[in-house]
C-alpha cells in the first residue's frame, strides 16, 4: 500500500494544510515509509480474531445526566481572537 | 411520461436531556450566547468527553418504539469537517454501528416505511450571520454538544403527503416517548429529504437531490412538490437531474442549488479514541422496552375502548400527548367522557386556534374544566354561559367559581324566584298572552325571551318554559 502525490494533496486540502511542491515530494516519501512500516502487521494471521476499534478493554463509561456549572462567559471567550455581543467572531460564512 | 417519486427522510431530533451529550453543561433553550459552554464542548485541547447515560437510554426508547434491532456492541466515531460552528473540527457521531437499525413505522394506510438506522450524535453551535455584509459571523456554542438522534428512513415514501404524514407520526411518537419536545420552529426537530423520480412502474432509480432548510411540515410538503415538478420538467425535456443539495427558500417557495455533490465531502470517519465502546446488556434493553410509555396508537384504542369515544374524537385528542393528558385529567373531576371530548374539540381547540396556542402551553387547569362541565350538567349554568365562562377560564386561568362570582353569572333555577318574573311578564304583555291562549303557540317563545331579558339571561330556560306554560294553562282553565 502506498500513496501518490495527488492523494496526499487531497488529504492536505481536506485538513486545511498548505504544502509547497517540494514539501509534498518529501512528505510522500515519509508517508510511504510509515505505511511500509505498518504493513508489517499484515504478516500476522488474524483468522478468527474479531475486529476491534479500541486499544483498551474498558467499555460503558457513562455520566449521570446532572447539570454542573458552565464556564463564565468571559472565561469561555478568553481565547477568542475577536469577540462581539458575547460571541466568537469568525470570518463571514457565506450561506 | 409519468413519473413516480422516491423519497427518503433524514430526521434530527434534539433530545430533552438536562445536560449535553459529553459534558455537564445545561441544554436549556434560549440562554444568552455562550453561557452554557465548558472546555469539553468548546473543544479545548486536553479535554475528554464522557457519554451521558440518558442519551443512550433515549435513543433506545426511540429504537424500540420504532421496531428497531438494537446493536449490542456499538461505538462513537469522528466525522471530520471544518466549519466554525464545530469547535473540534469533527462531530462525534456514529458511522457503521448505530445504536438502532432496521425498524419501521406504518402510515395510516398500513404501508410500512422502513427505518434504516437511528444513531446518536452531538449538535453543532449556532452561527449568526451579520446582515450588513461586515465580513464576519458570530458563533454561539450553547448548542454545541446538545444530544441529537438522527433517524434515517429507506426511500419508501412515494408522495409529499406520505412524507408529511410520516414526519407527523414520528414527531408524535418522539413526544409521547418523552425524549424530545420536537419543536420545528425552535429547531429541536429538523428534517432533510432526498428525492428522485423514476418512470412509473419501473424499478430504475433516478438521480436524487437532497433538500435542506425545511422548517415546518408545510415546507416539507411544498419543497417535495416543487422538486417533483422541477425534476419532471427536466426529465420530460430529456435533461439530466444533477445530484446536489438544494435549499428550500420559504419566501420564494422554491428550491435552490447549494453545492453540487461533485465536491463531495470526505468525512474520514474513524472511531473516536477518546470514547469507549457501548456494550448493551440485554436485560438493560429489556428494562427500557418494558418501561416504554403508551404510544399514540395504543392510547387511541384505549380511549375508544375505555371511554367509548368515537374514532374521530380519539384520533384528534391523542394527536397531541398534552391534549390527551389534559382530557384524562379532566375525567378525574368529571365523569362523562363524550361531553368532555365535545367541549375540548369544540371550545378548547377553537380558542387555541384563535390564540395560536399549542397544547403544551395551555393555562387551563383540567380540574376547572371538569368543574365547569359538572355545573352545566347540573343546570347551574346554561351551556351558552358555560362557553362564555370557559373563555375567561381559558384566557385568565381563573376558576369557574371565581368567574361566576365576579360576573354574577349563576343560572337561576329557583322556582319561587323565577315564578315572580314569569308572572310579571304575563302582566306586562297581555296581548301575547291572549295570542297564546288563542292558539298561537309561538307567542310563548316571545314571552320566554322577555323572561330571559328580565333575568339578564341567568334563568334556566327549561325551568322558565315549564313555569310559563303551567301559568298560561292555569289561565286558560279559569
Ligand atoms: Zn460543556
Amino acid at each position: 500500500m502506498s500513496v501518490s502525490e495527488q492523494e496526499l494533496r487531497q488529504v492536505a486540502e481536506l485538513v486545511r494544510l498548505a504544502f509547497s511542491e517540494d514539501e509534498l515530494r518529501v512528505l510522500v516519501g515519509e508517508f510511504n515509509r510509515i505505511l511500509q512500516f505498518v504493513a508489517k502487521l499484515n504478516a500476522v494471521d488474524t483468522t478468527g480474531v474479531p475486529p476491534t476499534v479500541q486499544g483498551v478493554k474498558v467499555k460503558n463509561r457513562f455520566r449521570p445526566d446532572q447539570v454542573r456549572p458552565s464556564l463564565p462567559r468571559t472565561e469561555a471567550l478568553k481565547n477568542a481572537v475577536a469577540v462581539k455581543d458575547g460571541s466568537f467572531v469568525v470570518p463571514q460564512i457565506m450561506e | 411520461m409519468n413519473f413516480e417519486a422516491v423519497i427518503g427522510l433524514e430526521v434530527h431530533a434534539e433530545l430533552s436531556t438536562k445536560t449535553k451529550i459529553f459534558c455537564a453543561c445545561s441544554t436549556k433553550f434560549g440562554a444568552e450566547a455562550n453561557t452554557q459552554t465548558c472546555p469539553v464542548c468548546l473543544g479545548l485541547p486536553g479535554t475528554l468527553p464522557v457519554l451521558n447515560e440518558k442519551v443512550v437510554e433515549y435513543c433506545l426508547r426511540a429504537g424500540l418504539a420504532l421496531n428497531c434491532q438494537i446493536t449490542d456492541w456499538s461505538k462513537l466515531d469522528r466525522k471530520n469537517y471544518f466549519y466554525p460552528d464545530l469547535p473540534k473540527a469533527y462531530q462525534i457521531s456514529q458511522s457503521d454501528l448505530p445504536l438502532c437499525r432496521d425498524g419501521s413505522l406504518s402510515l395510516a394506510s398500513g404501508k410500512p416505511i422502513r427505518i434504516t438506522r437511528i444513531h446518536i450524535e452531538e449538535d453543532a453551535g449556532k452561527l449568526i450571520h451579520s446582515t450588513e455584509g461586515e465580513g464576519y459571523s458570530l458563533v454561539d456554542y450553547n448548542r454545541a454538544g446538545v444530544p441529537l438522534i438522527e433517524i434515517v428512513t429507506a426511500p419508501d415514501l412515494a408522495t409529499p403527503e406520505e412524507a408529511v404524514e410520516f414526519l407527523e407520526k414520528l414527531r408524535r411518537i418522539l413526544i409521547y416517548l418523552g425524549i424530545s419536545d420536537c419543536k420545528m420552529e425552535e429547531g429541536s426537530l429538523r428534517c432533510d429529504a432526498n428525492i428522485s423520480l423514476k418512470p412509473a412502474g419501473t424499478k430504475q432509480l433516478g438521480t436524487k437531490t437532497e433538500l435542506k432548510n425545511i422548517n415546518s411540515f408545510k415546507a416539507l410538503g411544498r419543497a417535495l412538490a416543487y422538486e417533483i415538478e422541477r425534476q419532471s420538467e427536466l426529465l420530460a425535456e430529456e435533461k439530466t437531474v444533477k445530484q446536489e443539495t438544494r435549499k428550500w427558500e420559504e419566501a420564494k417557495q422554491r428550491t435552490l442549488s447549494m453545492r453540487s455533490k461533485e465536491e463531495a465531502q470526505d468525512y474520514r470517519y474513524f472511531p473516536d479514541p477518546d470514547l469507549v465502546p457501548i456494550e448493551l446488556d440485554p436485560d438493560y434493553v429489556a428494562e427500557i422496552a418494558a418501561a416504554l410509555p403508551e404510544l399514540p396508537e395504543e392510547k387511541k384504542h384505549r380511549f375508544i375502548e375505555d371511554y367509548h369515544l368515537p374514532e374521530y374524537d380519539a384520533e384528534l385528542i391523542t394527536g397531541s400527548k398534552y391534549l390527551a393528558d389534559f382530557f384524562e385529567a379532566v375525567l378525574k373531576h368529571y365523569c362523562n367522557p363524550k361531553a368532555a371530548s365535545n367541549f375540548i374539540m369544540g371550545e378548547l381547540l377553537r380558542l387555541m386556534g384563535e390564540e395560536g396556542l399549542d397544547p403544551e402551553d395551555l393555562k387551563v387547569n383540567p380540574a376547572h374544566l371538569g368543574d365547569l362541565l359538572q355545573r352545566i350538567d347540573e343546570g347551574e349554568i346554561s351551556i351558552t354561559q358555560g362557553k362564555k365562562i370557559f373563555e375567561r377560564v381559558f384566557r385568565t386561568g381563573a376558576s369557574p367559581e371565581e368567574i361566576i362570582q365576579a360576573e354574577g353569572l349563576r343560572q337561576i333555577s329557583d322556582q319561587t324566584q323565577l315564578l315572580i318574573v314569569v308572572n310579571k311578564v304575563i302582566q306586562d304583555y297581555p296581548q301575547s298572552v291572549r295570542d297564546y291562549l288563542g292558539g298561537k303557540e309561538k307567542a310563548a317563545g316571545f314571552l320566554i325571551g322577555q323572561i330571559m331579558r328580565e333575568t339578564k339571561g341567568q334563568a334556566n330556560p327549561q325551568v322558565i318554559k315549564g313555569l310559563l306554560i303551567e301559568e298560561l294553562e292555569k289561565m286558560r282553565q279559569e
